[in-house]
């Protein structure tokens, strides 16, 4: 079975590039319908696909994302 | 569930002022990754540049000391002969590393200082909003060569890093990109193995890190990191230059 | 000893362990000197690659608690121009040597006093002051050199000390003493490593106009408090002086020779000698002001601190200026004659 994974992303440091979507193998990521504080709709987990790769960690420019694995 | 990846300890917890999908913020973290995993904080003093990164002391949870645009590398050497046993790094732009600063990157490389530059070419000059720098692509339009930079007018981008890499005082010598994941993560390695050979007192290290502005180039982050891959890493060739390591080993 | 090797010595014993700097004459004996006598006491000399690279290293030396200085000469003094606006705004501790030649542009190589202005009037950008130190003897040169870096410890500040080639060059006898005991407060401000404390910051952004405000003025109130404790100057023969010359290093000293040539013949003359330049000795110069009929300024330049003299003065007595620019360094009765033809012209 393959690995389990969570991310928890702190929306309030989104500021919506998107490049964890990009890097995400899984689709697990997506942009929220609601805004954060400086005004971005801040990515959100979308399914329950991950794997915790941690790739959108790597690449995240705001280190937002917070990544679990087990 | 294991914590497999968190925001470095060194890495204050606030927003950056960084515009969406910049590279500096990516590497500011990089950096924090490494100053936790090696331990550095008590003995690491950073000199950021003037430039996008000159609030880099807002981010930093280590010694910081502003400089004034292209001067890193002069500041770090007396830095460096006044404490040596510290690690001393420079951070700097394109504009302060390989135009106003070319005298002082060259010479500090040259005399071998036992120092770091962490070198961010982003092909433009991000704070002051889009002008031409040294490093700016032939064609490449900026606010200050709206025609795209011509050869004849504007001359040729700057390859400062293997200028640089020609010189004996010189210990280690790379050029990374920001383009995927797995070139960050190459990015981090270069960076340690930089602190590594500055440690080991073998001399100048150098990494330049190919980096989008998605804002000055005016696209979005996603197509940036496109362009980085697909035009800048043309130009800009990644891979090691210089090891004085490889050296010892053959 | 010579003056540029007495500099270097009481640099050394004044604790200074960095000097960075760039050859140019009229005062590379002083890097040579330091060259030396640096490997000898374990400190840092390197030549760095311009006056720019130089300052920076300073910069850096300065940030990490170590008493450094750096010198040079007219034009490499405004290259360094960039060095001290930033010492200055971030308060960091350094001495200055500008060994002042002819100018402007390249000028020669001969003593001047065309300096005056960039170094009193903070010669590099933005709103700030700087202690400059005019010596006229060896011993004096020696003792205000190793005074500097104390004044540049205690109130965090660059300090200047100007000169010219003669006074780099002159041969005197000298004492050579030890550095008086001042104590200076810890440096707490210095970056070493954030081991086992907060991380520190040294930066002069401010981009919060109020916040930038509060700085200046927080800079404004240092610059008060030395303007009110620093000031120092001489004062030869002036109880009595009718006519009253004003002048500072080398020109001091030729004025000096012509205060006692005029004395010989009757004439009451005296001199004020400004030690420091910036503060300027204003307070000395408004009390002579009182007694004496007219002030002389003698610069070798075509008049600079004259402006701090009428400024003293406020229009209580007339000033008059005498100036030798270029590198012309008149003899002591050249000036002689100037005082004895105001002498007879003021009907003094």
């Amino acid at each position: 079975m393959a690995a389990k994974g969570k991310i928890t992303i702190n929306q309030g440091l989104c500021k919506a590039c998107e490049l964890c979507l990009t890097v995400c193998p899984d689709e697990a990521i997506r942009l929220s319908e609601g805004l954060n504080e400086k005004g971005y709709h801040p990515a959100e987990t979308a399914k329950d696909s991950c794997k915790g790769c941690a790739l959108c960690a790597v690449m995240c420019p705001e280190a937002a994302i917070e990544v679990c694995r087990g | 569930m294991k914590i497999v990846y968190t925001r470095p300890k060194c890495l204050k917890p606030v927003p950056n002022h960084y515009c969406p999908g910049c590279g500096h913020s990516i590497i500011h973290r990089l950096i924090c990754e490494l100053v936790d995993e090696m331990n550095m904080r008590g003995r690491i003093i950073c000199i950021p540049p003037a430039g996008c990164a000159v609030l880099a002391y807002n981010y930093f949870d280590f010694d910081v000391c502003e400089s004034a645009h292209g001067r890193g590398c002069a500041i770090a050497t007396g830095f460096k002969r006044a404490q040596p046993d510290r690690i001393i790094f420079t951070y700097q732009g394109d504009g302060d590393m390989a135009a106003i600063g070319t005298a002082e990157t060259l010479h500090a490389a040259n005399r071998g200082e036992k120092i770091t530059s962490i070198f961010v070419n982003n092909a433009v000059y991000g704070m002051t909003g889009g002008q031409m720098a040294p490093t700016t692509m032939i064609g490449q339009k900026t606010t200050t060569s709206p025609y795209g930079r011509r050869t004849e007018v504007e001359g040729y981008p700057l390859k400062i890093t293997e200028l640089i890499a020609t010189l004996p005082g010189a210990a280690y010598v790379v050029r990374t990109s920001l383009a995927n994941p797995a070139k960050i993560r190459e990015t981090k390695k270069a960076i340690k193995k930089a602190f590594e050979v500055q440690m080991a007192g073998a001399g100048y290290s150098l990494v330049e890190v190919l980096s989008p502005c998605p804002t000055n180039w005016k696209v979005s982050p996603r197509e940036a990191f496109a362009y980085l891959e697909e035009k800048m890493e043309k130009e800009y060739p990644i891979g090691v230059m210089k090891d004085y390591t490889a050296k010892k080993d053959k | 000893m010579k003056g540029t090797d007495a500099l270097g010595e009481a640099a050394i014993r004044a604790g200074c362990r960095c000097y960075f700097g760039y050859p140019i004459t009229p005062q590379n004996e002083v890097p040579e000197y330091m060259s030396r006598r640096m490997q000898e006491v374990g400190g840092v000399f390197l030549q760095g690659e311009s006056e720019i690279a130089s300052i920076n290293m300073v910069l850096g030396a300065a940030a990490s608690g170590m008493r450094a200085m750096t010198s040079s000469s007219s034009p490499g003094i405004s290259l360094k121009q960039e060095g001290l606006s930033f010492l200055a705004a971030l308060e960091l501790p350094a001495v200055i040597v500008n060994i002042n030649r002819g100018g402007p542009g390249l000028g020669n190589i001969a003593p001047s006093q065309g300096d005056y202005y960039q170094a009193t009037r903070g010669g590099g950008h933005g709103d700030y002051r700087m202690p400059v130190y005019a010596p006229a003897y060896v011993q004096e040169l020696y003792d205000i050199t190793m005074k500097s870096f104390d004044v540049a410890d205690l109130y965090r500040t660059p300090v200047m000390i100007l000169g010219d080639g003669m006074m780099g060059q002159i041969v005197e006898p000298i004492y050579l003493h030890e550095r008086p005991d001042v104590e200076i407060p810890p440096k707490d401000y210095i970056l070493d490593g954030a081991e086992n404390r907060p991380s520190r910051i040294i930066k002069s952004l401010i981009l919060d106009p109020v916040e930038m405000e509060e700085h200046n003025w927080k800079l404004k109130r240092k610059y008060d408090l030395m303007a009110h404790e620093l000031p120092e100057w001489e004062e030869f023969m002036t109880n009595d002086a009718k006519l009253t010359i004003i002048a500072y290093g080398t020109a001091a000293r030729i004025a000096k020779g012509a205060v006692k040539r005029a004395r010989s013949e009757g004439l009451k003359v005296g001199l004020l000698r400004p030690i420091t330049l910036w503060p300027f000795p204003e307070e000395a110069i408004r009390n002579l002001a009182k007694k004496t009929k007219l002030f002389l300024v003698f610069e070798m330049s075509t008049g600079q601190m004259i402006d701090d003299v009428r400024l003293a003065v406020e229009g209580k007595v007339p000033c008059e200026f005498y100036g030798r620019p270029g590198g012309v360094v008149p003899i002591p009765q050249e000036i002689a004659r100037i005082i004895e033809r105001y002498w007879l012209q003021k009907e003094l």
